[in-house]
């Protein structure tokens, strides 16, 4: 296990500066990246942007998969996938969050597009998926996996309903359209595969990581809750 | 590379997320270490 | 006992607690003006501008009046351990939801009713579009709050904070159905566009989050 840690570990990191480098990498440097033609250098925030979303909503999907499996299963194991995928993906959602109105600034001349379908559905997710750590962190009650996986599923049931009210709304109010890129040149759509890649890597590490510390803090707590146990008994 | 504003708009981005990604892993290399010293504790005591 | 037994008699429980005691409905009534008036106050828009905006004034209105009633309704059953007996009880979990819906449901309707007038008054409202559309919009909108804020109060029962858990839960969730009663009351005040797709996402609405309500509340009832 540790080897395996270890090597996802330099290969993370060896994968995000080379990710990082394709991304800034002017056209006439080798291996360079062409810039856009319209929006110039400031497009290449959509490098870190769109994978980060990819793989918030992955990792969000994984929360579903896992709370399903819970409320079926009552099995630990899931419920601490369920928590690790909330919180990484929250991680990764923020990084959406704050990466998409640096980008949408210099370009559309506006911070915050209101009739944006996937800003303002990732913008949701995430009020959710943040009020459904604070729900685990603040509960009392004894099964606090079994409340936190049906909130899970219920947001997943809303999500179609985030989708429809935004899609219909803008087809009441027409406003000007703002065009997220038409077909994509492959040298760009290889340094997004790439920088996806990277990230894919670095959410697989963090997961790894928060799982064990998850393993190892609700041992401990046993362990803390038997040794006084003991003590009241002695 | 010539300054141009929006140059600064990229940067900040780009910090912005690592300062993101940095600061949940500082918190959970905080985590891990209380951990480590709750395990200590443990062994020590019984 | 049938399932509509059980809930029509904790229906009725609740109902005639609140009427003796009256401690909630008098305080509530006065919220209701308070909210309109400093709504009034906040906002004074030309009477043109207003009809434009009232949709969402007013369902925001209605949206913190119906988390003050939200609020109260578990805290009762709390107080005299009546949750546990209901708990040991052979009665399932399901029909005590939905009499727990539907007691929250009257309340925020009488309350809307209330607070509708003051609006018009104060606001100078006049409706263009199909004015009988707003029952539905008023039935539907309520219910989706209603039903999606008694399953997160009594998942909030059991936090540390629990007044402030039942916002922080009800708030996102309930972003695609404002969406859908403010835009439905915008279309019938206004009359520039049709209410009627609105008002079929929000019943979808409704239908979706009272089955999975129904069917989800015995895992929350037992999470002690």
């Amino acid at each position: 296990m540790k080897r395996g840690i270890s090597t996802l570990a330099v290969l993370t990191s060896i994968m995000l500066c080379l990710a990082l480098y394709f991304a800034l990498a002017q056209p006439d440097w080798p291996f360079g990246t062409p810039t856009e033609r319209t929006m110039g250098y400031v497009q290449r925030i959509f490098y870190y942007h769109v994978p980060s979303a990819w793989t918030a909503f992955l990792l969000f999907f994984i929360n579903l998969g896992a709370s399903i499996v819970y409320l079926a299963r009552r099995s630990p194991k899931a419920d601490i996938v369920a928590l690790v995928s909330a919180e990484v993906g929250v991680v990764f959602c923020t990084v959406v969050l704050v990466t998409g109105p640096i980008w949408a600034r210099p370009v559309w001349g506006i911070w915050w597009d209101a009739d944006d379908i996937r800003l303002q559905s990732t913008l949701i997710m995430w009020l959710i998926y943040v009020s459904y750590l604070i729900l685990r962190r603040v509960s009392t009650s004894s099964l606090t996996a079994v409340v936190a996986a049906v909130v899970a599923i219920l947001g997943a049931l809303l999500v179609p309903f985030v989708f429809f009210s935004i899609w219909f709304y803008r087809t009441q109010h027409p406003s000007p359209v703002i065009a997220h890129g038409g077909s994509l040149d492959p040298h760009m759509a290889f340094v997004l595969l790439f920088n996806w890649a990277a990230f894919l890597c670095l959410a697989g590490l963090v997961c790894w990581t928060r799982y064990r510390l998850e393993i190892a803090k609700r041992e401990v707590e046993e362990a803390q809750a038997l040794e006084s146990l003991m003590e009241t008994s002695r | 590379m010539n300054p141009d504003p929006q140059h600064y708009y990229l940067l900040a981005a780009f910090l912005a997320t690592w300062a993101i990604h940095g600061t949940y892993l500082a918190v959970l290399a905080r985590k891990y270490k209380k951990i480590r010293q709750e395990m200590e504790e443990l062994r020590k005591s019984s | 006992m049938s399932f509509f037994s059980i809930t029509r008699a904790t229906l009725e429980k609740d109902i005639r607690l609140e009427w003796r005691s009256k401690d909630a409905i008098n305080s509530m009534l006065y919220f209701a003006l308070l909210v309109v008036v400093i709504f009034s106050h906040s906002f004074s828009p030309t009477a043109e501008e207003s009809r434009r905006i009232a949709g969402g004034l007013v369902w925001v209105a209605f949206l913190f009046a119906a988390l003050v009633a939200l609020n109260q309704t578990w805290a009762r059953e709390l107080r005299n351990q009546v949750l546990d007996a209901y708990r040991v009880s052979p009665a399932p979990a399901t029909p005590l939801f939905l009499a727990k819906a539907l007691g929250n449901f009257l309340f925020v309707i009488i309350l809307e009713a209330l607070m509708t007038p003051l609006f018009i008054i104060f606001y100078n409202l006049r409706a263009v579009g199909p004015t009988l559309q707003l029952v539905p919009i008023a039935f539907f909108g309520t219910w989706a709050l209603v039903v999606n804020g008694t399953f997160f109060a009594a998942i909030s029962l059991r936090t540390r904070n629990r007044e402030i858990m039942l916002p922080l839960l009800l708030f996102p969730f309930s972003i695609p159905a404002m969406m859908g009663m403010v835009n439905a009351t915008t279309a019938v005040l206004t009359g520039e566009y049709s209410a009627r797709v609105w008002i079929a996402m929000l019943l979808a609405y409704d239908v979706v989050f009272t089955v999975a309500g129904l069917y989800l509340f015995e895992s929350i009832l037992d999470a002690e």
